[in-house]
C-alpha cells in the first residue's frame, strides 16, 4: 500500500466507468472505541457511470449508479495489484484500518 | 440595507438558510422576492432529533417540511429544491451543475446572490455548491455579473479574507429567524434546546456577515 496518488486513482476510476464489477466496502471504529460500530459489504456487484476521487488528503470518493451512489471518505491508501484489484483504504494516525473500498472485474 | 431587485440563494443543505435568514426576511420586508435553490435533502445527516423522531427512510422527507416551514417562516415563497444526493454534489458533473445554476440566473435575473465562499465552507457539499454558483457567473459578460454575497466559516478564513464588509443588523427580524431555526427540529434541538432564552438569542443573533465576492 502507498499513499493515494489521486490522479492514478482518477484514471482507474475512469477506466472502469460503465463496467460491471464487484465492490468490498467497510468501515470500523475498532471494537475498543466508545460505540463500537462497523460495517461492511463484500462483493456486491456494482456499475457505476461517473466515479471521482476528490479532496486533497484524506480523500473523498464517490461513484454514481443508476440507482444510488456509492461514497467513502477519509481514503490515505491505495494500490492496484497483479490481480487487477483496485485497494483504497483509510488508516488513522497510529496505521488501522479505518475504512476501506475496493472495486475488481473478479469477486474478492 | 440597498434594495435589490430579486435575490437568489444557492445553499446546500436544509438548515444552511438559518444563519442568514435575518438578511433574508430583510429583504422580504423591503419587497424584494427571494429565490431559494437548496441542492440536496440533507438526508445523509446523523442528527435525527433528540428525542430520535427520523430515521434514514423518513430524514429526508421530514427535512424537507422543516425546509417547507423554514421559509414560510422567513417569508421565501419560491422554494426550488433540485434533489441532489446528500454530500454528493461534489461528484456530480460540475459543469452541468454550473449550468443549471446559470439557467436559474438568466431565468430570475438577480441583482443578488447569496452562496458559500469556496475555499472557506468546511463542508464538500458547501464547496461545491459555491463553486458551481461562482462558475455560473463568471460565464456571464462582466457588466451583467450580479453581486455576490458569499458566507465563509472556515477557521482562519479572516486572515485571508480579511474581515466580512456586509454586516447587516437583523435584530428586527428576530422572530422569523427564531422560527426558522426552530423548524429545522431535527438538526437544532440538541444545540438550540438549551438556548431557549430570547435574550440570549437575540445577542447572538443580531449581526449576520457576508463577504462580496471577488471576480478575478
Amino acid at each position: 500500500m502507498q499513499l493515494i496518488d489521486s490522479e492514478e486513482v482518477q484514471k482507474r476510476l475512469t477506466k472502469w466507468q460503465n463496467e460491471d464489477l464487484y465492490m468490498h466496502q467497510e468501515m470500523t471504529t475498532g471494537a475498543y472505541a466508545s460505540h463500537p460500530a462497523s460495517t461492511f459489504v463484500k462483493n456486491a456487484k456494482i456499475r457505476y457511470s461517473l466515479g471521482t476521487i476528490a479532496g486533497e488528503g484524506p480523500y473523498r470518493v464517490g461513484l454514481k449508479m443508476e440507482d444510488g451512489w456509492v461514497y467513502a471518505q477519509g481514503l490515505t491508501h491505495w494500490d492496484f495489484t497483479d490481480n487487477h484489484q483496485l485497494i483504497l483504504a483509510g488508516h488513522d494516525d497510529k496505521g488501522r484500518l479505518v475504512v476501506c473500498l475496493m472495486l475488481s472485474k473478479e469477486p474478492f | 440595507m440597498q434594495k435589490h431587485n430579486h435575490v437568489l440563494l444557492v445553499l446546500a443543505h436544509p438548515d444552511d438558510e438559518t444563519n442568514l435568514s435575518g438578511t433574508l426576511a430583510m429583504h422580504i420586508h423591503q419587497g424584494t422576492p427571494v429565490t431559494y435553490v437548496c441542492l440536496t435533502l440533507g438526508e445523509m445527516g446523523r442528527n435525527m432529533g433528540s428525542p430520535i423522531i427520523a430515521n434514514r427512510v423518513t430524514l429526508p422527507m421530514i427535512r424537507k417540511k422543516e425546509l417547507e416551514q423554514s421559509c414560510e417562516s422567513i417569508g421565501i415563497e419560491d422554494l426550488r429544491m433540485w434533489g441532489y444526493h446528500d454530500k454528493m454534489v461534489e461528484f456530480e458533473d460540475q459543469a452541468l451543475l454550473a449550468h443549471r445554476v446559470k439557467e436559474t440566473i438568466e431565468e430570475l435575473n438577480p441583482s443578488l446572490i447569496i452562496t458559500f465562499y469556496p475555499g472557506f465552507s468546511v463542508h464538500p457539499d458547501h464547496e461545491a455548491c459555491g463553486r458551481a454558483v461562482i462558475r455560473a457567473v463568471e460565464s456571464l459578460p462582466e457588466e451583467s455579473r450580479p453581486t455576490v454575497h458569499a458566507v465563509a466559516f472556515s477557521r482562519g478564513c479572516e486572515e485571508i479574507l480579511g474581515p466580512p464588509d456586509v454586516i447587516n443588523e437583523v435584530g428586527e427580524f428576530f422572530e422569523q429567524k427564531k422560527g426558522s431555526f426552530f423548524a429545522h427540529r431535527t438538526q437544532f434541538q440538541i444545540m438550540v434546546g438549551f438556548h431557549n432564552d430570547d435574550q440570549e438569542l437575540r445577542a447572538r443573533w443580531s449581526k449576520e456577515r457576508f463577504w462580496t465576492y471577488r471576480f478575478h
